[in-house]
């Protein structure tokens, strides 16, 4: 279970996070909604451990992970996995080097055994004979699935998702979002995503929860949020211009 | 008066900023030596990654350290015979040769060349690694990335830079006896003897610790200007500059120093 309580952060005088507050039960695909410059990755990255927070706490199953000395941070890591916008994928490494990076380092597993359930990763996510690829040989949509295949290749228990779909195209995406589906089903993760595509937060989220000044200003089911009332949710999943929500650098 | 005070205070105020940034960067650099220093020492060894970087420093500089070292040997044998001629000492061009080869061009030139090449790749790569998010994902496939990316780099610096000062100072020797003996007529054994008559161990011992000192820096110099990249293809053309001109500024600087404190 992932809890963030009252989480405060600002990058010099730009106060990113205001108190936000948010919690994810065991097994949940919550999916974090906001604008660009909301916060969404600067909350993501307190829960993976990356960033500390000014003030508040993340604790992953009631342990607060900003307290843990720097070998018990990356053993907690090993119960993560996360797939990045880009992929971030190692690009001078081999596909099946990418997947198996996690396998090879801390599995202490030999290349072949490793390359195996590589492979064997790779065709979950619908990839079959890119595993002696390198990563610039592949499409974008291709890239997301090695991603993924990397950040499944452990069996984490709680999986991240940086905006899984951006910059994809509508079916790409859609079939991203099938497969964190599939994941979530055949691992029973905890999974949290950030992402502004509201198909897609749909589509994936048990529940949804949606960042708005550093903080979250609602949290429901998809249908919950589909018929809000609360007028600055309403303008986002409509994708109005108009509405409480400034847009940064805009004069209205 | 009050636009000359005024003047004075933003030209102090700039001066400050300065120094205070140089400071600010100066620590976090320290830092970073420290962590590496911490990773180095523990366990797991990053065996596979070190020898790549080790062929990566080392090896792939090769050819251009030599060619560098053999043509500063010949114009330093040729400077030196014409400069010498002038009071009746050609004789002593191989003993100039050695010396200035050994203290003090085969580890700076070397250096430089490591800075240019390897010391830019370093900072090129760690740097798009980061702004591609690779870094990150390091971190969330629980490998530490200092010890991952940056102990093999740094090992490879202060290994590789010595070696092929070894080699600078070796072909540059040769270099340097190759014109005197066949362009401006010395006799070979005269020449031979010239050499390392007056060469002294302590020569070519102190000329490879500053070496090891240049190696050390460059990597981490060079890791920590690809590690803090941000923004994109600017930030990382901005890193590789940075970091050739501040392993640059840094082996020159610091190899007064290093010679006045080791040629006592």
């Amino acid at each position: 279970m992932i809890e963030i309580v009252n989480l405060h952060k600002s990058f010099g005088k730009n106060q990113v996070l205001r108190g936000a507050t948010l919690k994810v039960e065991k097994g949940e695909s919550m999916v974090v909604i906001g604008g660009s410059g909301s916060g969404k990755s600067v909350l993501i990255k307190h829960i993976i451990g990356f960033l500390k927070p000014d003030e508040g706490s993340v604790m992953i199953d009631s342990v607060d992970i900003a307290n843990l000395s720097e070998n018990e941070r990356y053993e907690t890591r090993k119960r993560f996995g996360m797939l990045f916008q880009m992929a971030a994928l190692f690009d001078s490494m081999k596909v099946w080097e990418n997947v198996a990076f996690a396998l090879i380092r801390h599995g202490k597993l030999k290349d072949k055994e490793a390359k195996e359930i590589a492979v064997e990763k790779l065709r979950a996510v619908g990839l079959v004979g890119v595993e002696d690829l390198m990563p610039s040989e592949l499409s974008g949509g291709m890239k997301k699935r090695v991603g993924l295949a990397r950040a499944i290749a452990h069996s984490p228990e709680i999986l991240l998702y940086d905006e899984p779909t951006t910059g994809l195209d509508p079916i790409m995406a859609d079939a991203i979002n099938d497969l964190i589906i599939e994941m979530k089903k055949r691992l029973s993760v905890t999974s949290v995503a950030i992402t502004h595509d509201m198909h897609s937060a749909y589509k994936i989220a048990d529940r949804i929860a949606m960042l708005y000044e550093g903080r979250i200003v609602q949290t429901g089911t998809p249908d919950e949020i589909r018929n809000t009332d609360n007028a600055i949710v309403r303008q986002f999943i409509t994708g109005s211009a108009v509405g409480p929500i400034k847009i940064e650098g805009v004069t209205a | 008066m009050i636009r000359l005070i005024e003047l004075i205070g933003r030209f102090v105020e700039i001066l400050w900023s300065t120094l205070m940034s140089f400071a600010r960067e100066l620590g976090k650099i320290l830092l970073l030596l420290c962590a590496t220093m911490k990773q180095l020492i523990l366990p797991p060894f990053e065996l596979k990654n070190t020898f790549k970087q080790i062929i990566e420093v080392g090896i792939k500089s090769l050819p251009v350290v030599v060619i560098t070292a053999v043509f500063t040997g010949m114009v330093l044998a040729l400077q030196s015979y014409t400069g010498f001629k002038r009071f009746n000492a050609e004789v002593l061009v191989g003993t100039v040769v050695a010396l200035s080869i050994t203290r003090e061009l085969g580890p700076v030139l070397t250096g430089l060349i490591v800075a240019g090449r390897a010391g830019a790749a370093m900072a090129a790569e760690l740097g798009t690694m980061r702004v591609t998010e690779q870094i990150d994902a390091l971190e969330t496939l629980a490998t530490n990335p200092v010890k991952y990316l940056i102990v093999p780099r740094f090992i490879a610096g202060v290994i590789m830079l010595p070696s092929l000062t070894i080699v600078a100072d070796f072909v540059g020797i040769i270099g340097g006896y190759f014109v005197g003996v066949t362009v401006l007529g010395a006799n070979s054994s005269v020449y031979w003897k010239r050499t390392w008559d007056y060469l002294e161990i302590t020569d070519i011992y102190n000329g490879l610790i500053k070496a090891c000192f240049f190696g050390a820096s460059i990597a981490i110099i060079s890791c920590y200007k690809g590690f803090y990249t941000e923004g994109g293809a600017e930030g990382v053309g901005k890193a590789t500059t940075g970091a050739v001109v501040l392993s640059s500024m840094t082996i020159l600087i610091s190899d007064y120093f290093l010679s006045a404190w080791l040629f006592k």
